[in-house]
């Protein structure tokens, strides 16, 4: 039940983002998650907030399933005093350590050695956490992802790699630029599993995350997970799409994480559909309302713009 | 008689300091164990560091704490700001700041800004130790002062010894400090002695120091360049003249009240730099003094740096490159008239 509110969330959160930035209301570069949802919260259903996740440009899926208040980076969006990150971040620094939450990240790879460090953390202050990685298949080719696999092997770091593979780096189709099928095979260049899910279906990242998670938990040291998913909308809002097309888009569409998880766990039993309407209508309503709080609340004074700089000063100049 | 160590023991001892006084303190980098702790194989120690400034570290602290990593900068420094900002004090080691190009995501994107970006919700302890300067025929890419790139990037604090005790006690305050800290080290210093007390001190970070009083003119001076003031300073004593020399230490934060106030008592500034001309520290130091000095100044700020080249291999040449005594002596007798 509380991973189909976590991706309903996610869904209602980003579809609300789109109608603000194309209604004039919202501004910044976002990058949106929508279709997604399975591998966000497939994975972050085995952690807790000991746990560390370090996201990337798209990551306000990871958040929400991290558990990350809405309010706050909704608040945050709007750059807003009251935001998660006092209006200083935005869309791609949002984070919450309180929450294990190593923040969304600008640049393409940089949170993978992120969360290797997160790892080395929980190995060396022995906290029994684990710290995840999350990023796409453009990524994979950064140096960044090899050099923090090589090292989080060759340590037996406590980390999951997972590996969003959506079919396009920006606009460019990965088979452009990834000479493997596969990024899961990546993982046989530093001795560690590969292992590939499907992104869109929940209980398949759920298993296969959770194996992930144990054996990093375990001391066994790191997996690559690879789970093949799309965006429904395009690398940012405004992005016009030219280079894919609608029958991909349908196919895609077809198999969508919150159809198939209704899908089934209606066919077993363990879910009614009245239920999960009601889930939807909540989820609405909080939105709704965090965009409300969101508008309503105050900016930041101009001065802010010095403070949070340094520790022990708190300031530049 | 107080005791006297070499600049890469006053290291060595301020990393013993730390990690004895705080379990997260973990030191990281190429070579920092060098393939010691083998005692199955009689190899308890061996390099400890290109300089030997983390030998003994691995005897004491263990390899949990103390760690050879792959030679990947932008990956261990990556993973040195995901350790600091979830709870341990990581002390990396960048061999030289050269190898910052291949790693300067880490620093420039991730530890300057994490905890800006969050809203202040973070701390980044991070403590970057990386070897800067010419003056061991090492060549354009393994003798570079880049230390202006990171003072450059709002975030980072970046600090330079000149002496062995400055040494110690500027490591140790970094390795405590909040933020990331670059810590560099002249490398034509780290086997020149100097006093060190035992024990445990800091020199807090953004304090210049008088490293010589005067009246005529002030020498501002950081790292290796303050033994070059230092030089400067006594043969223009032989003319009559009483130099001031500034050793800055620290160049972010920056000591500017000291730099004033230097200017302030003899009107005449004269700053020396080993890094080339062009957006560096000495063009700042003489900025500061124009905007902020300019009715102390009884003369031209005069910069005097290495030139806008890569540095040269050939003995003849880095001499020619790296300023000295005698052209600070040169400019200072211009400025006097």
């Amino acid at each position: 039940m509380e991973h189909y509110r976590r991706m309903r969330r996610i869904r209602a959160f980003e579809e609300k983002l789109a109608e603000l930035v194309n209604a004039g209301r919202l501004a910044g570069f976002l990058h949106l998650y929508a279709g997604e949802e399975a591998v966000a919260v497939g994975v972050c259903a085995h952690l807790g907030d000991r746990d560390y996740l370090a996201s990337t440009h798209r990551g306000h899926g990871h958040c929400i399933a991290k558990g990350v208040d809405v309010r706050g980076m909704m608040a945050e969006l709007f750059g807003r005093a009251s935001g998660i990150c006092k209006g200083k971040g935005g869309s791609m620094h949002i984070a919450d350590l309180d929450k294990g939450m190593l923040g969304a990240n600008g640049i393409v790879g940089a949170g993978i050695p992120l969360a290797a460090g997160a790892a080395l953390t929980a190995q060396v202050k022995k906290t029994g956490g684990v710290a995840v990685a999350m990023f796409g298949d453009g990524a994979s080719n950064q140096g960044q992802f090899h050099e923090a696999l090589n090292l989080a092997a060759v340590w037996k770091l406590p980390a999951v790699f997972v590996v969003e593979n959506n079919g396009y780096g920006e606009a460019t189709p990965t088979e452009f630029v990834t000479p493997v099928r596969d990024i899961a095979v990546r993982a046989t260049a530093y001795g560690i599993p590969g292992v590939i899910a499907d992104g869109m279906d929940f209980f398949d990242v759920y298993a296969k995350a959770g194996e992930a998670i144990a054996r990093a938990r375990g001391g066994d040291g790191p997996t690559l997970l690879e789970c093949k998913t799309y965006r429904y909308f395009g690398h940012y809002v405004g992005d016009n799409l030219q280079y894919r097309t609608k029958a991909e888009a349908e196919r895609w569409r077809a198999q969508d994480p919150l159809v198939l998880f209704e899908r089934r766990t209606v066919a077993d039993g363990v879910m009614e559909p009245g239920n999960l309407r009601r889930i939807d209508a909540e989820v609405a309503a909080e939105i709704e309302a965090a965009v409300a709080a969101a508008e309503a609340a105050p900016l930041p004074a101009p001065e802010d713009v010095l403070r949070d700089v340094y520790a022990n000063t708190g300031a530049g100049r | 008689m107080s005791r006297q160590l070499a600049m890469v023991a006053a290291i060595n001892e301020a990393l013993h300091v730390a990690m004895a006084a705080d379990v997260n303190v973990i030191v990281l980098g190429e070579d920092v164990v060098g393939g010691g702790g083998r005692q199955d194989q009689g190899i308890e120690e061996a390099w400890g560091g290109i300089m030997g400034a983390t030998k003994g570290l691995i005897k004491v602290f263990g390899p949990e704490r103390v760690r050879d990593t792959p030679i990947s900068e932008m990956g261990f420094l990556g993973a040195a700001v995901g350790a600091a900002v979830t709870g341990l004090r990581p002390v990396a080691e960048l061999m030289f700041i050269d190898f910052i190009g291949v790693s300067l995501d880490p620093l420039l994107n991730q530890a300057a800004k994490l905890r800006y970006m969050f809203g202040g919700k973070a701390r980044v302890p991070l403590t970057v130790r990386t070897s800067v300067g010419a003056g061991l025929r090492s060549a354009a890419q393994h003798s570079q002062s880049l230390y202006n790139l990171t003072t450059a990037i709002p975030g980072l604090k970046t600090v330079i010894p000149s002496n062995p005790y400055d040494a110690k006690g500027l490591l140790l305050a970094a390795i405590r400090d909040d933020d990331p800290v670059i810590f560099c080290e002249p490398k034509s210093l780290m086997f020149k002695t100097g006093e060190v007390p035992e024990g445990d001190y800091t020199v807090p970070l953004g304090t210049a120091a008088v490293a010589r009083p005067g009246r005529d003119l002030s020498l501002v001076a950081f790292g290796a360049m303050v033994d070059v003031a230092l030089a400067a300073a006594t043969t223009l004593a032989a003319d009559g003249v009483e130099a001031e020399v500034l050793d800055l230490r620290s160049l972010e934060p920056l000591d500017e009240p000291a730099i004033l106030a230097t200017l302030a008592k003899t009107g005449r500034l004269v700053v020396v730099d080993e890094a080339p001309p062009r957006c560096g520290i000495a063009s700042d130091v003489a900025a500061l003094c124009v905007d902020a000095g300019f009715d102390s100044l009884n003369g031209p700020v005069r910069r005097v740096t290495a030139p806008h080249t890569p540095v040269p291999f050939s003995a003849v040449l880095e001499d020619a490159y790296r300023p000295t005594a005698e052209r600070v002596v040169a400019v200072a007798r211009e400025l006097l008239g």
